[in-house]
């Protein structure tokens, strides 16, 4: 397949000193996770605090260093991180963070701001800079007269069009999006949603998008990942994944989405206890402790994450079938 | 039944020093007995604006008028030691962060004990006693060794817990849930929402659930308030306000929303932005941003009308949505 990106086996553990003799324990942010995206495609990453969606977007990115596992980049393995190749590839793979008022200069206008990576790279001359800019200003769907503004003169909504104006004026191939519209109220998260989707009809450009909320990923995702204390416990095209959950987690996940409109039937699954501590893993299955159909194997073993019968992921042994019958609690 | 708070003609002014800035103009809702009541809104709409000032909470800044019946009780200028009464005791409120609301260096038994004393006059052994039911009751496992933990030791979804436990230690007629949820995991938003369902079951208490999440309104209350730039704009039985909804503002956040389910579509976003409390446009504050905006929309409100039995609407054009306000989907 035609690929842009692939991450394969990513491992990210930070040591940390706990406990009354201090021993040395590590924290599996992440532990193990591959994929492929592939060019002008939207890949989700999905999952609850701590399940390490976030730390898998800076390992891409390399802005952490991974324990293991590699990351290629259009077909080359990613430069090591601050390295004159590492920058030059980075131009053509952008962050956006949840708050825009975060990722802007406060002290400068609209217009600077997104011509700012162009004079960093030393692309073009002064009055190019400001019509590619103006261009892309245009395109985010922002009228000329904004561009004269500061960033704490426009609202939510305005400021993230102006981030993801700056992170295109370079035409990167890949924009990493971490929570990008979760801030943003229901009717202008819409409005934000929608202009994802022309963008990467318009620029070609791919998305690794990072998002806790279902029904957002659903909205601009060609493919999910959905992942638990560090791994990807299932993935597929989200329609199929979100309409028949395989694994128990995604099935409570997705039961736990509050929805307007509940279609009749649908029940409802709440977890017992918080997600366990990433220093202290459960062994085997690590969703197994509060699994309700999980069987000894889960305890035992961690299940591989492998074609399921209409070909999207699944990590479980009894979605699988693999598992012993179910035993007594 | 019967009615248990009465607002009326409720507003707000924030004093800024430089000017006066209507926050609310004229909030008129009831909440009966036992019922939940959602409101709904963007951010600055005025649904938190709205039971602050009911309780008094806003400060020496803002000026309130209208009205707030308790059991008759009027709240809107009551005496300090007649509000002392009602907060906490008859009222309680729970907030977005419980982790800011609860105090980091007091165990969260003292913390609970502290409203038992305040409200029931609990102190002791009678205090302990009853604060370990009510972390047993909110469903904190091991009740008995929490008690003398601190906030950091637990997490996000039992500290709400918590505060739930401290707001049910006054045996309130009404809780106010300020975006109980919005800060937690999925999962754990569920078990929160169970958990006060099972609570209201069980205790009758009323409850005005503010939430910015549709979702979260339609599955939890009988009756749901819609709220736009201070003013509720819509209003009617849970039910019927998500299927036949009449305000053109309410269509669009529907519409605004994406599904979980069904075909996907290209997402209907409502044009433009809230404007600011201090530049309303005239009239009807949606007005620039409804499609089916007219000239004489701009020429007053529109009033709060009736439009069914328990439906009421600020619209001078209320109606089902057009059938074709959702663009095709984008494949």
């Amino acid at each position: 397949m035609n690929a842009l990106l692939v991450a394969r086996d990513l491992v990210r553990h930070y040591p940390v000193r706990t406990g009354l003799f201090r021993r040395p324990l590590r924290l599996r942010a992440v532990d193990g996770v591959s994929f492929v995206l592939p060019p002008a495609r939207t890949l989700a990453l999905v999952g609850e605090s701590g399940c390490g969606k976030t730390t898998t977007a800076k390992l891409v990115l390399g802005l952490i260093p991974a324990t293991s596992g590699e990351v290629t980049f259009a077909g080359e393995p990613l430069p090591a991180p601050h390295t004159s190749a590492w920058r030059a590839a980075r131009r053509r793979m952008q962050m956006i963070y949840q708050d825009p008022l975060g990722a802007l200069d406060r002290r400068l206008t609209v217009l600077s701001q997104v011509m700012e990576p162009l004079a960093i790279h030393g692309i073009g001359t002064k009055p190019e800079r400001r019509e590619r800019a103006l261009a892309l200003l245009d395109a985010v769907g922002l009228q000329p007269h904004l561009a004269d503004r500061y960033p704490h003169e426009l609202s939510g909504g305005q400021r993230q069009r102006v981030v993801l104006a700056r992170a295109l004026i370079l035409e990167p191939a890949l924009i990493v999006a971490d929570e990008p519209v979760s801030a943003l109220d229901v009717s202008i998260q819409a409005q934000v949603l929608n202009l994802f989707e022309d963008l990467q009809a318009r620029f070609g450009v791919a998305y690794l998008f990072i998002s806790h909320d279902l029904k957002v990923v659903r909205q601009v995702a060609h493919e999910v990942a959905v992942m638990y204390l560090g791994r990807i416990v299932e993935q597929g095209p989200p329609e199929a994944l979100f309409r028949d959950p395989a694994h128990p987690y995604t099935r409570a996940l997705v039961s736990a989405i509050p929805v307007v409109r509940r279609r009749a039937g649908r029940e409802r699954i709440v977890l017992q206890g918080d997600p366990p501590n990433p220093i202290a893993l459960p062994s085997g299955c690590a969703f197994h402790p509060r699994c309700p159909v999980a069987v000894a194997t889960c305890r035992h073993e961690t299940p591989a994450l492998k074609p399921w019968h209409d070909g999207r992921l699944v990590a479980c042994h009894v979605a699988h079938g693999e598992a012993a019958l179910p035993q007594a609690a | 039944m019967g009615a248990l708070v009465t607002l009326s003609g409720l507003t707000v002014d924030f004093d800024t020093g430089k000017r006066v800035v209507r926050a609310l103009h004229g909030v008129d809702l009831v909440v009966q007995r036992g019922e939940a009541v959602g409101l709904v809104g963007e951010s600055g709409s005025g649904k938190s604006v709205t039971w602050l000032a009911a309780l008094g909470l806003l400060g020496p800044r803002a000026r309130i008028r209208g009205s707030v019946l308790l059991d008759g009780i009027e709240l809107v200028g009551a005496p300090v030691r007649v509000l002392e009464s009602v907060r906490g005791k008859r009222i309680a409120m729970i907030f977005q962060d419980p982790a800011s609301s609860l105090n980091p260096v007091q165990r969260i038994g003292r913390q609970i004990g502290e409203a038992l004393e305040l409200h029931r006059g609990l102190t002791g052994a009678a205090a302990r006693a009853e604060a370990l039911r009510l972390l047993d009751r909110v469903g904190i496992p091991a009740a008995s060794r929490r008690l003398d933990d601190y906030p950091h030791q637990l997490s996000g979804g039992q500290n709400q817990r918590v505060m739930i436990a401290m707001a049910l230690a006054g045996e309130p007629d009404l809780l106010i849930a300020d975006e109980p949820t919005t800060a937690l995991d999925a999962t754990i938003q569920a078990q929160i929402l169970a958990l006060l369902r099972e609570l209201r079951r069980d205790s009758r208490m009323a409850m005005v659930l503010i939430s910015h999440d549709l979702g979260v309104v339609a599955e939890n209350c009988d009756r749901v308030a819609v709220m736009y730039a201070g003013r509720i704009v819509e209003e009617a039985p849970a039910d019927r306000l998500f299927a036949a909804p009449q305000h053109p503002y309410t269509q669009g956040l529907l519409d605004a929303l994406p599904d979980l389910e069904g075909p996907r579509r290209r997402l209907a976003a409502i044009p433009g932005t809230v404007p600011e409390p201090a530049r309303l446009p005239p009239g009807c504050a949606f007005g620039p941003r409804c499609h089916r905006a007219e000239p004489a929309c701009a020429a007053a409100v529109p009033a709060f009308r009736a439009i069914a039995p328990d439906h009421r609407a600020a619209c001078l054009h209320p109606g089902p949505a057009a059938a074709s306000t959702r663009e095709p989907a984008i494949a």
